[in-house]
Order: C-alpha cells, then structure tokens, then sequence
C-alpha cells in the first residue's frame, strides 16, 4: 500500500492508483470532464490539475500515479484559477444556450461553471456552425457542444466494442464523428446509446428524453425484460409514465452501465396502442369487451366444465419466459393443485 | 451457465460455438470482444460470417447441424495428440472408454469431411482450446435447436471434461439462455416433469412434501410438454388450454400444424399484453401487466436472480399475471392469496433448496446466484468446483447424425434462422423506436443463390419448404455461404415458422429450427 495525504487528509492505496482514485476514495471530489473509472484515461480536459509538493506544474490526477508520501491539494488558489482558465476556454467555443438546453441540470460543463463562477467566456472569436445529426430517431448529435473529451469514442471502442466514432480533423476543426463523416446509421453505430451516458455536455441526446428536465424524474431499478443477460437499468418516470432508461449503477455486477439497444430504447412500447387494456371474450367469431367478472367466470366454467367431464388432464397451460418467477410459481402451483395436471410448460426449448 | 458472465472478459480462449452474441446477447457479446481485445484467443463455429466471426482468431464454417462431428473430432485430435488433462479425466469423470469407443471413429479427417471446416483449423481450434487453461465454452440455441440438441450439449460437456475446462473460474460450460428469465421460468417448475427447484413430480417424497404445503392431493403423472400438448388437441384429447405470455403460432415451429392444433381447442384463454397471433385463436383474453407495471424477480443466464420493481401503473384494467391466476383459483373454490410478490417468493423458497437462502432483502442491490441453500450462504459464481452433482462427471460417446430433413433437388437451399439485434422475438415489434430500425425482415442469401434466380438486393422472393410458403426481403451478402440462408422471427409479415420443421430432439422436445430446407424463387 501507498501512503499519501490529500488535503491534509491521509489515505491508503494500492500501488498503481490514480491521485483521482485516492481521493475518490476518501470523497474528495475532483472535478473533471473526460474520465469515467471504466475506461482508459486520457488526459484530455486538464479539469483535474491539483497541486502536489515539489511537482514544479500542476499535474493531472487522472493520470498521476500515487507515490508514497505524496502531499496533494485539490483546490488551492492556483489550482482553482487553472480550472477558471480551462472552462473559460472551453466556453470560448461552445454555444451559451444553457436556458433551452436538453442537458440542463444533469450538465457536467454547466456544474463546473456554477462550481467556478464561470459566467461567460473572455475570448470572442470564431465558433463552430456545424449542422447536427439529426439523421436517426433515437440519437441527436450536436457537434457544437462537444469538448472533445473522448468519453464517447472510448466507450465506443472499449465497452460497446463498435468503434463507431473517433476524433475526426486537426485544431479548430477537429469533431468527432463517424467513418466518412456520415450520419449514426444502421452500418456504422448498434445504437446502444451507451455514448449518451457518457457525454458529460448537451452534444448527445437520447430524443426519448426530450423536454424532460432531469429533475422532473424519478429513477426506478429493474431488470431488462429481453435476451438472459439480465442487465440492470433504471426506468426514469415522470409524472407516472415512463420517460426512457437510464444506466446509474456502475457496480452493477451483470453489464455496469452497458446496455444494448433493446433494452435502451424499447420503453414506448409499454404505451404502444396496441395493448389491450379490457379483458375480451369472442362472441360470434369476434372479440367484445367483458369485465373481469365475466371473462373470469367464463374462464372457471368452462374449466370446471372440462375437468369434470374429460379429467385434470384435458387441460394444459403454457407459462412464460418473459413474466417473473412469481408468475410462473403461481402458475405452476394453479395448474398442479387447482386444475391437478402436471401439464405446464414454456418456451424453455425456443 | 456453469459459470458467471463476469469472468467472460478473463478468459484466455473463448469456444463460441452456435451463439451469436453481439446481436443476440449484446453486453455478453461486447465482453467476448473485450476478451479477443486482451487477447484471449476467440475461436468462432458459425456457418455465417458474424460480427464475432469476423474478429476470431480461428473461424470454423460450419454447415449447419453437423456439430456433433465437429467436436468429436476436435476431442479426437486432444486425445491422439496428448493434449487432454488426465488427472481430471481420472479422478472426477467415468465412462471414458465408452466415450473414446465412439470418438476414435471421427479422426479430423473424417470430421472435415463432415462438417465442411478444413481438417487444420479442427486440430489447431483443439489444440488452442485444450492447452489454454481459462478457456470456456459458450453456446446458444445453433447447438440446441437441432434434433440432436442434448447430444449436442452433451459432446461439449465432453469437450471441456477431456481437458478439465470445469469448476474453475472463466471455464465451464455456458449456454447463453435466450429470455430474461427462461432460466427462471424452469426454476419455477413451469415444467411438465419437475416441481420448483427440478423436484421430480415422479419421486414420491417430493409429492408429499408438495401435498403437504399446498393442502391437496396432486396428480402422479407426468405432463404433456408444449410439441405433445399440440399434438394432444390436434387428436382431441387436450380440451382447453391457458396459454400467459407466449405466442407459439409465431414462435413454435411449423405454425400451420399449431394452428390446427389451437383450432382443435374447445377452450383457449390467452394472457398477454397484446393480441397475439396466438390470442386471435383465443375464446377469452385476459390483459395483463408489463414487466414496468409489476414487482417480481427474474433469474438470468447466469443462475443470477434480481430484482423487478414497479416503476407505473398497468394501463386501464390490465392486471398482474399472478393476480389474474388467484383470482381464477379463488372462483374454482381454491383459496390462493398472497398480498405480495414478496410473500410468493418467500413460499417458492420454503419449497426450493436452491433459492433457499435468497430474501427481497439480500438481492435488493445485488442479485445472487442460485444455489443459496442458506441465508448465510453467498451464492455460487461458478459450480462443479471439485465434483458433479451425480458425482462424477459422466462422458458419453455421440455419434453424428444428420439433421432431420437435407436439401434435395426440389428444396436446394439449407435455411437456418435466429435473432437479430434491433428486436427481440416478437414483442419488439410494438416498439416504434425498435421497429424503426428494421421493420421488416430481411433474409441473408448469398450472392450465388440470389444471382440464379435473379433477385437484387432489398428484393423480394418467396421461400417455400415442406410446410409452407411465405414472402421475404432480401439483403444479397457472402455473410451466409452459398446453398444456406439465414431469416429470423420477429416478423408476422414473413412468418418463418410456417417453414421450419417441427421434428424434435428426443429429449428435450426442442425443434430443429436450424435446418430447414427450401425452395427459393423471386417475386416480380
């Protein structure tokens, strides 16, 4: 173990761990702008500079390695005017239109401002007009309010292992984009949005969550209802209908905050039009709407009718994959000790 | 699975035989490529170029329903060359000899000239897995949905027995089960021959002791499994059936033989979120709540079981499935009342050895994997760690078989089909967002095949087998090879089930929808 001291504060790591990581540990908040503990570091923003005795500059935590003895300070003047400096060039180049933003209030940049006092930009001069991507229904790309922190591209290539995007252009002209600068289409991009989690700006969008503010929601964990990986996610609800999915939990041992596209985008289905929302019996050959009454002593009659007169045997029930264990409990134990057949089954083999 | 999808991103050889994970599995998949990026070796059976086929070390095109010959010649090549791991053979397995007896007929000669895969990469994908000691198996319904299914699973249990890949972390045997919770469905005994936690329903203590919770006198014979339940209707003995969330005229195979079967019915009720195909043959409909708009577990690929909490209300009078089933209990005089999913749960676990030890409580953050005989029990991450539930570890001789039915001159084309990534089943298809991205099938056909009828691609052509005919979109891609084709079956509009064959593996009654084989003409 390595023995430092953060803030006057002393910590205890493994060799190998990042100065951010030690004060992670302790909560110790640096702010930065392109790490995320599941990817590789990259040293992009600066946002994380702090000051460690006989460094002669400040040095980036992401990417310092503890050294015994080590005494850091995370906000000192010097660091606090640094981290002024770097928000105020990153303004210089991204559109202040905070009051109409889908990212407001879930906004790293805009934490960070409010954290610094960073009102506006001091440097006036040329600002990007790229057109977005607006070519797909589930992903909105503004290149105008990208800072080039590379959350995206490395969550792309490391976690998703798609490589949909990368850093595309030199200085001024440098975006991120896709293979010939085409739009988020079926060839290049699995739409599993994992690049919107990690946007730490407004330049990604997931359109499911548009014109909801992030605190007009309620966050709900469950378990993805499609293929057995059985990734966690959370519903977010707002005013009790279901927004879209979020991933929060990046401990979560099954996929962290990795989703695919089913599980990302699949939640307007729940309000499809098509769900039947009455119990129905078919009367003449077409279906009529019933009360639970009806259609339940429809349901007993003929049931009791059938055991009676062709044995428990006659009858047969097909339980579900998709429902939950207690579903299929229930199920079983009706089949087994109300009808008394052994005859229950589900797609298990399908 | 044998093991955990955590320790997939540690193994050093990944055997991915008959799974295609980035589409159908998609965060396993991404971890079977963080893997290959570490640089474990990935070797790859797929008779299509899949995405993980076109990043494996080793790619084995198979043709379709020959993998029992493939194994055995890759556990041929493992013995001849001296590769196996003796100790674990010795002391934790039986039935060596009789599995060699079998075996020593399939040199990798023999097993290229079955299978189609050239006779050195058999032997180097042998040599690569059995000296790689993290090296696991990982496989999906391309091994099962075969007439010779358990045979199939039955040979990689072999495979990984004869080089002792079993009982340590990032080893095993993995089958990526295809639902959120099929795995937990059969935990529940929603199986025709097993009471929760695989209780035989033919053991006489387990009946007592289900007699005994339950307060009734329960029937000793076995059950009808769902192939046997359509035959059953179709010859008039299965009066009436209540069918909750499937739709097995879209998903079982040869859907004009279910068709008639649920025909036959005197009495259908369905339970589901919409009108299925199914319901459309249904006498009453009962709508039911969605997996947002209830509280539940389920259990995943992994024996892992998590929680499932209510986020909104179910729409208009739609009720929760165990709701719907008490109350249908309650009027035919049985009295079944739970005030909770939770007080379910803790009843099926009295009842399950396995689950024994999980509470709502323990599983509340993070799930826990099944056995958990105790409340101080962890779970289990990875089983058969020093011995088999039967003891030793059994290895039996398999023999190859061909699929059920072979092309010929009127049917020349091998079809096979699957899932694909932007929708799942069926269900996906009430998605907008989902059913944006592909709303209609497009069948795979390689460009000799579509080039002889004349089709481009986004054509249309008609697809006919024994059983039927339907019509399909074309994509033209040398991703399937020539003779085969690839549909899957999320598309009412070309329901590929009308031309799969329904010819069934022995045991588990899983159907060969794998290998059909068709005729293929275009649409003008």
């Amino acid at each position: 173990m390595v023995n430092l001291t953060i803030d006057g504060r002393p910590v205890s790591v493994p060799e190998g761990t990042t100065v951010l990581e030690a004060a992670r540990q302790i909560g110790i908040d640096i702010p930065n702008l392109c790490y995320d503990p599941r990817l590789t570091t990259a040293g992009a923003c600066r946002m994380c500079v702090v000051s460690i005795e006989g460094f002669r500059n400040l040095a980036t935590s992401c990417t310092t390695k503890v050294a015994e003895g080590m005494v850091v300070h995370t906000e000192t003047p010097e660091v606090v005017e640094a981290r002024k400096m770097i928000l105020d060039l990153i303004l210089a180049n991204h559109p202040q239109d905070c009051l109409t933003c889908e990212k407001t209030g879930n906004c790293q940049l805009q934490d960070y401002c409010y954290r610094y006092g960073v009102k506006e930009t001091s440097f006036i001069g040329e600002k990007r007009q790229l057109p977005k991507d607006t070519g797909n229904h589930l992903i909105e790309r503004d290149f105008n309010k990208c800072i080039l922190c590379g959350k995206c591209v490395r969550v792309c290539a490391e976690i998703q292992g798609t490589n949909a995007v990368d850093f595309v252009g030199r200085g001024f002209n440098a975006v991120v984009d896709t293979a010939f600068n085409e739009n988020l289409n079926l060839d290049n991009c699995r739409f599993c949005g994992q690049c919107i989690e990690m946007c730490p700006t407004g330049a990604l969008t997931n359109k499911q969550f548009k014109g909801t503010r992030p605190w007009q929601v309620e966050k709900v964990r469950t378990t993805c209802p499609f293929c057995g990986t059985g990734c966690n996610f959370d519903l977010n609800v707002r005013d009790g209908k279901i927004v879209g999915v979020t991933t929060g939990n990046p401990d979560g041992v099954v996929n962290g905050r990795a989703l695919c596209v089913k599980g990302r985008f699949h939640t307007d289905m729940i309000y499809s039009p098509d769900r039947i929302t009455t119990p129905l019996i078919k009367k003449d050959g077409e279906f009529v709407p019933a009360t639970w009454d009806e259609a339940l002593d429809l349901v007993v009659s003929k049931f009791k009718e059938i055991k009676e007169r062709d044995g428990s045997d006659a009858i047969a029930a097909l339980s579900s994959a998709r429902c939950t264990n207690e579903d299929n409990y229930v199920m079983q134990k009706f089949m087994r000790a109300v009808i008394g057949t052994n005859s229950v089954d589900h797609c298990a083999r399908t | 699975m044998t093991n955990s999808i955590g320790e997939i991103e540690f193994n050093d050889c990944l055997f991915v035989i008959g799974s295609n994970a980035p589409e159908a599995h998609p965060v396993i998949g991404s971890k079977m490529k963080r893997a290959k990026r570490r640089g474990a070796k990935l070797i790859v059976v797929d008779p299509r170029r899949t995405e993980l086929a076109e990043m494996a070390d080793l790619w084995l095109r198979i043709t379709p329903g020959t993998d029992a010959a493939l194994v055995n010649g890759m556990i041929h090549a493992i013995i001849t060359n001296g590769w196996e791991d003796r100790e674990f053979i010795e002391t934790r397995c039986e039935g060596y000899e009789d599995m060699w007896k079998v075996v020593q007929n399939y040199p990798p000669s023999r097993a290229a000239e079955i299978t189609g895969i050239p006779e050195e990469l058999i032997v180097q994908a042998a040599e690569i897995y059995a000296k790689t000691k993290k090296a696991g198996i990982y496989y999906t319904l391309g091994i099962t949905e075969h007439t010779t299914g358990t045979a199939n699973v039955m040979n990689l249990a072999n495979l990984a027995m004869v080089t002792g890949h079993l009982g340590f972390e990032s080893t095993g045997v993995n089958p990526l089960r295809g639902q959120n919770n099929v795995q937990g469905a059969c935990d529940m005994g929603a199986l025709p021959n097993v009471f929760p936690g695989y209780q035989s329903v033919g053991d006489p203590k387990n009946i007592e002791k289900f007699e005994k919770a339950w307060g009734v006198t329960l029937n000793r014979q076995m059950g009808l499994r769902i192939p046997e339940m359509l035959d059953m209707a179709l010859y008039g003995k299965l009066k009436a059936m209540y069918v909750m969330g499937e739709d097995p005229v879209l998903t079982d195979p040869d859907a004009n033989h279910v068709k008639k079967s649920l025909e036959s019915l005197e009495f259908l009720v369905v339970q589901d979120l919409f009108l299925s195909e199914t319901a459309k043959y249904a006498d009453v409909f009962l709508p039911a709540a969605c997996y947002a708009e209830k509280d539940g577990t389920f259990t995943n690929t992994e024996r892992r079981v998590q929680r499932v909490r209510k986020a909104v209300e179910p729409p208009g009078e739609a009720r929760v499935d165990w709701e719907i089933i008490c109350d249908i209990a309650r009027r035919m005089g049985y009295e079944m009342n739970y005030c909770c999913s939770e007080e379910i749960f803790n009843e099926m676990r009295s009842l399950t050895p396995s689950y024994a030890g999980i509470t709502y409580a323990r599983i509340d953050k993070v799930g826990i994997q099944w056995p958990c005989p105790a409340e101080d029990h962890p779970g289990t991450k990875f089983l058969h760690q020093g011995t088999f539930p039967r003891g030793k570890g059994l290895m039996q001789g398999i023999e190859y078989e061909p699929p059920a039915e072979l092309t010929n001159e009127e049917y020349p084309i091998l079809m096979t089909t699957g899932r694909m990534l932007y929708h799942y089943n069926i269900a996906t298809r009430h998605s907008a967002n989902l059913d944006g991205l592909r709303p209609h099938e497009l069948a795979q056909l390689n460009p000799a095949d579509a080039a002889a009828i004349g089709v481009e691609e986004g054509g249309e052509i008609r697809v006919t087998s024994r059983r039927g005919s339907i019509v399909t979109k074309v994509t033209v891609t040398d991703k399937v090879p020539p003779g085969v084709m690839f549909m899957t079956f999320h598309y009412k509009e070309s329901p590929v089930n009308e031309l799969t064959n329904s010819a069934y593996d022995p045991i588990s009654k899983t159907a060969e929808y794998k290998v059909s084989a068709v005729r293929i003409e275009k649409v003008s």
